[in-house]
């Protein structure tokens, strides 16, 4: 299926937004999701399924004022 | 020293984490200046997330408490999901809330604003909202739960200072019991000072700090200033007056 991670189209064929994260090497990343603008506790994303068109963003801590 | 939701901290002073000349330098200012509170961001994070987990990692070295910041929000909606990430990614409930309203200003949006702070409040945030110094607008947010206001002195990054004294100084008059932070648009550690003999009760800043020629000296230098600023106004200032008046005895004075 085709997603949006970040803003960036991408095809995967992780079922859940926890295999996606673990796919994108970010299993052990200190990192926050949302899906569709809404947000996605950690605890949550293993019983989260992705489907066509979704819009992922994986966020990090960064400076900022 | 401040006490923000029933936390003391140990500086008047806020300081960023952005636009620092490096890491280092960034450390050495909060070392010099003594900030109590760092605040950061969150931002997309590619394949890896090594730059993330290394920036929390020099930020925890550093000791001080962590307010995560919605900066960049223009909706409610972008605001409360970022302030849910963050509050996820941080371990705190606090947020500094920016509800960005214009694109040229930065100015708040104060309606979204408003909405975010209850929506956030409501789940548990304790909300350090960017506002205008506007006294309804504040009302409304204390109204929303908020228990910390921080009004800008001037738009986020042109180090103008306190653009209305008189709102700043009737916001103060209306909340005394309320801790209230100039939060943008401080250029100069005379600003701060002004700021503290207002009776403010801390600043936040970072392009004043970061973007100066030695970021380490400037940040100490604002220390200072809110020192004392700070002194000035536990002093008890004279009230101005427009005539002269002098300070040396008249009487005695020997006739020539």
């Amino acid at each position: 299926m085709k997603i949006m991670v970040n803003g960036t189209a991408q095809e995967t064929a992780a079922p859940t937004l926890a295999a996606l994260i673990d796919e994108m090497g970010l299993g052990a990343a200190k990192v926050a999701t949302a899906v569709n603008e809404g947000f996605v506790p950690a605890s949550q994303r293993a019983a989260t399924l992705l489907t066509d068109g979704d819009r992922i963003e994986i966020v990090a801590p960064r400076q900022g004022g | 020293m401040p006490v923000f939701y029933d936390t003391e901290v140990t500086s008047r002073l806020m300081l960023g984490t952005a636009q620092y000349p490096s890491p280092t330098i960034l450390a050495e200012a909060f070392r010099r200046s003594g900030a109590g509170i760092a605040t950061v961001s969150v931002r997309r994070e590619a394949g890896g997330g090594r730059a993330g987990q290394a920036f929390w990692e020099m930020i925890r070295a550093l000791g001080v408490h962590v307010l995560p910041n919605t900066a960049g929000c223009h909706s409610v909606r972008e605001a409360v999901t970022t302030a849910q990430m963050a509050r996820e990614l941080f371990d705190t409930n606090w947020i500094k809330l920016e509800v960005i309203g214009h694109a040229d200003t930065l100015q708040p949006d104060p309606f979204g604003l408003v909405e975010a702070a209850r929506i956030l409040s409501d789940d548990g945030f304790d909300v350090f909202p960017y506002c205008t110094e506007d006294l309804v607008l504040c009302e409304r947010l204390v109204e929303a739960g908020c228990r910390v206001l921080m009004p800008w002195g001037a738009p986020i990054g042109t180090g103008l200072g306190l653009n209305n004294i008189y709102g700043l100084r009737s916001l103060r008059a209306h909340f005394p019991d309320l801790p209230l932070v100039i939060d943008a648009g401080l250029g100069l550690p005379s600003q701060a000072a002004q700021a503290m003999e207002l009776g403010y009760d801390a600043v936040l800043l970072n392009t004043a700090v970061a973007k100066a020629g030695d970021p380490a000296a400037m940040a100490q230098g604002f220390a200072r200033a809110l020192e004392a600023g700070r002194l000035a106004f536990e002093a008890d200032p004279m009230p101005p007056r427009d005539m002269a008046a002098p300070s040396t005895p008249v009487f005695g004075k020997a006739l020539l």
